[in-house]
């Protein structure tokens, strides 16, 4: 990745590589579901176009959160979110659609009573004209799907659920797409495929951020990171940078190692 | 023959119930709102036909007229309450059981202070007086009707459900809110849609019921716990088990009726639904998946 990012700067709201051009940013975001109780607390991300941007961080640091404020689907308090230099702040998630955001909630992200073609239908629910090119796109891209098409979402397994999920995102052709922890609830195995299909999506050229319970196998894929601790982006850097970053490995990766090795 | 009989008075409660419980299935059983005044939507539609009978004067014309109309009353009573009150308490189901008794009770009031506390009468046109002969057993000609017009009810709601992009939208919001949100719907302006249309389902019930006696501003509270059983009892969000239910509970009704006394049935039915919910709690009818959600 450029050699322009910095390392893991607290605080800080940018990060985004020079030779980017921005696409979506948060700035100093406050956010809750309970009024006076922040989740969010001043938390500022940049994504990139064409960006794969994985956000991590220990449990209740807000990133579900984060991704639902982005999406409208939480009530932001304080600061503002831009998409493509457009104020987007407080817009309802399907005006957000309409503008290019795409969605893959963490479950329950299919209609299980409808077949994998209504599901794809559904994503397509304002421009269903667009359909048959926007569905040769995804079949295209996962060719399961073509060959699934008339099965009842709800019959397929979690993988391939996931991928059902994040098609239906794909049908609307976002500049970016949310994906709050594609990964959750998959064996190891279907882990390492939903990841790969991120980055699949990323390359077909969807910028994506990304929220992952799983850092390790995030920051491997991801062009950039951002780590959140207690509702603010505590670093950010390249997904390498932030895998070696001491700082990070001690708020996050893993004590475990070194907890284990004080017990002997 | 005289099953038959029983047969034929219990297929007409049940459809009586099916339209009691229709617009409930649609407010209570898709989008999970104790709406407590749907009966109140009910007596609306019934006073609807009284006043449209005293404007028309012709019982046929006025019956046909108030039908529609009865509808458009309840639904818009039904958007009023939403927008006024619901949509402040989707997820504080008691507190939306409390308020919308109180609105019911209020509107029970507005009842009694513009029609006076007696029952009123709507008179039944020529062509639904009498009965219809069949092998010597006489069938009233409006519960024919009533049992005709709750399968038309049924089947337009079940038609509008599946087949028009507004039905597929409430399918939509009603399985998955956030997900209906990320394909592009408007989940808030679905949910007054539904509620409309479940309200309005109140009116036509309404409407309906003055076929059968006189009404009174009490007219809904003698439906609405039973409405609430049907729904229940056929699994939540589901027409069909919704049909079912109350054709169950109708001939139930009237089998029971017929060996004991009216009283020891219901108490009989009401066991009957307590026990059926403690093998199936989830209902006659209800969606399965893969998922553990």
């Amino acid at each position: 990745m450029s050699e322009t990012t910095t390392t893991a700067a607290a605080g800080t709201a940018s990060g985004l590589p020079a030779d980017k051009e921005l696409l979506l940013k948060a700035d100093n975001l406050e956010a809750g579901y309970v009024p006076g109780v922040n989740i969010l607390d001043g938390c500022s991300i940049e994504v990139g176009k064409g960006e794969l941007v994985g956000i991590i961080g220990p449990n209740g640091a807000g990133k579900s959160t984060l991704l639902k404020a982005l999406f409208g689907l939480v009530n932001i308090t304080s600061g503002t979110v831009t998409l493509d230099g457009q104020d987007i702040t407080g817009m309802k998630a399907n005006s957000l659609v309409a503008r290019g955001v795409g969605f893959v909630p963490q479950t329950n992200n299919v209609f299980p009573s409808l077949t994998v073609e209504e599901n794809m239908r559904m994503g397509v629910y304002l421009r269903p004209r667009t359909f048959d090119q926007r569905f040769e796109f995804i079949v295209d891209l996962f060719p399961t799907l073509g060959e699934r098409r008339s099965q009842r979402a709800g019959a397929m397994s979690g993988g391939e659920r996931q991928m059902v999920a994040m098609a239906r995102a794909l049908m609307m052709n976002p500049s970016v797409l949310l994906l709050d922890e594609p990964s959750a609830g998959l064996s190891p195995v279907r882990q390492d495929e939903a990841f790969l299909r991120t980055r699949m999506i990323n390359k077909a050229g969807v910028s994506v951020i990304m929220v992952e319970q799983n850092a390790r196998r995030c920051l491997q894929i991801c062009d950039r990171g951002y780590v959140l601790d207690q509702g603010k982006d505590a670093y950010t850097g390249t997904g390498q940078e932030l895998q070696s970053d001491p700082k990070v490995i001690s708020l996050y990766l893993g004590t475990l190692a070194e907890d284990v090795e004080k017990e002997n | 023959m005289d099953i038959i009989a029983q047969l034929f008075a219990g297929l007409s409660l049940g459809s009586v119930l099916l339209l009691a419980a229709l617009g409930l299935s649609l407010t209570f059983g898709q989008m999970g709102v104790i709406n407590m005044a749907h009966g109140e939507f009910m007596m609306a539609g019934a006073y609807t036909a009284f006043v449209v009978q005293g404007v028309v004067g012709d019982a046929g014309v006025s019956l046909l007229l108030a039908l529609p109309l009865g509808f458009v009353v309840g639904g818009l009573l039904g958007l009023l309450l939403e927008a006024t009150l619901i949509h402040r308490m989707y997820r504080r189901p008691l507190d939306t059981l409390l308020v919308t008794w109180g609105v019911a009770l209020v509107l029970q009031q507005v009842a009694r202070d513009v029609f006076g506390a007696p029952n009123v009468d709507v008179r039944a046109p020529a062509w639904l007086s009498g009965a219809v002969e069949i092998g010597g057993l006489a069938l009233p000609r409006t519960r024919l009707f009533i049992l005709a017009l709750a399968a038309v009810c049924v089947v337009a709601l079940a038609l509008a459900l599946r087949a028009t992009p507004l039905g597929r939208r409430i399918r939509a919001v009603v399985q998955n809110r956030d997900l209906a949100e990320a394909s592009g719907i408007s989940s808030r302006a679905t949910d007054r849609v539904t509620f409309f249309i479940g309200s309005g389902l109140a009116g036509i019930a309404g409407v309906a019921l003055t076929l059968l006696g006189s009404i009174g501003p009490t007219l809904g509270t003698n439906y609405i716990v039973d409405a609430f059983l049907v729904v229940v009892a056929g699994g939540i969000g589901q027409i069909k088990g919704t049909v079912i239910a109350a054709t169950a509970l109708g001939l139930m009704q009237a089998f029971l009726e017929y060996s004991t006394t009216a009283s020891v049935a219901k108490v009989l039915v009401f066991v009957a639904i307590v026990a059926f919910l403690q093998l199936r709690p989830q209902g006659l009818v209800s969606v399965r998946t893969r998922s553990l959600a």
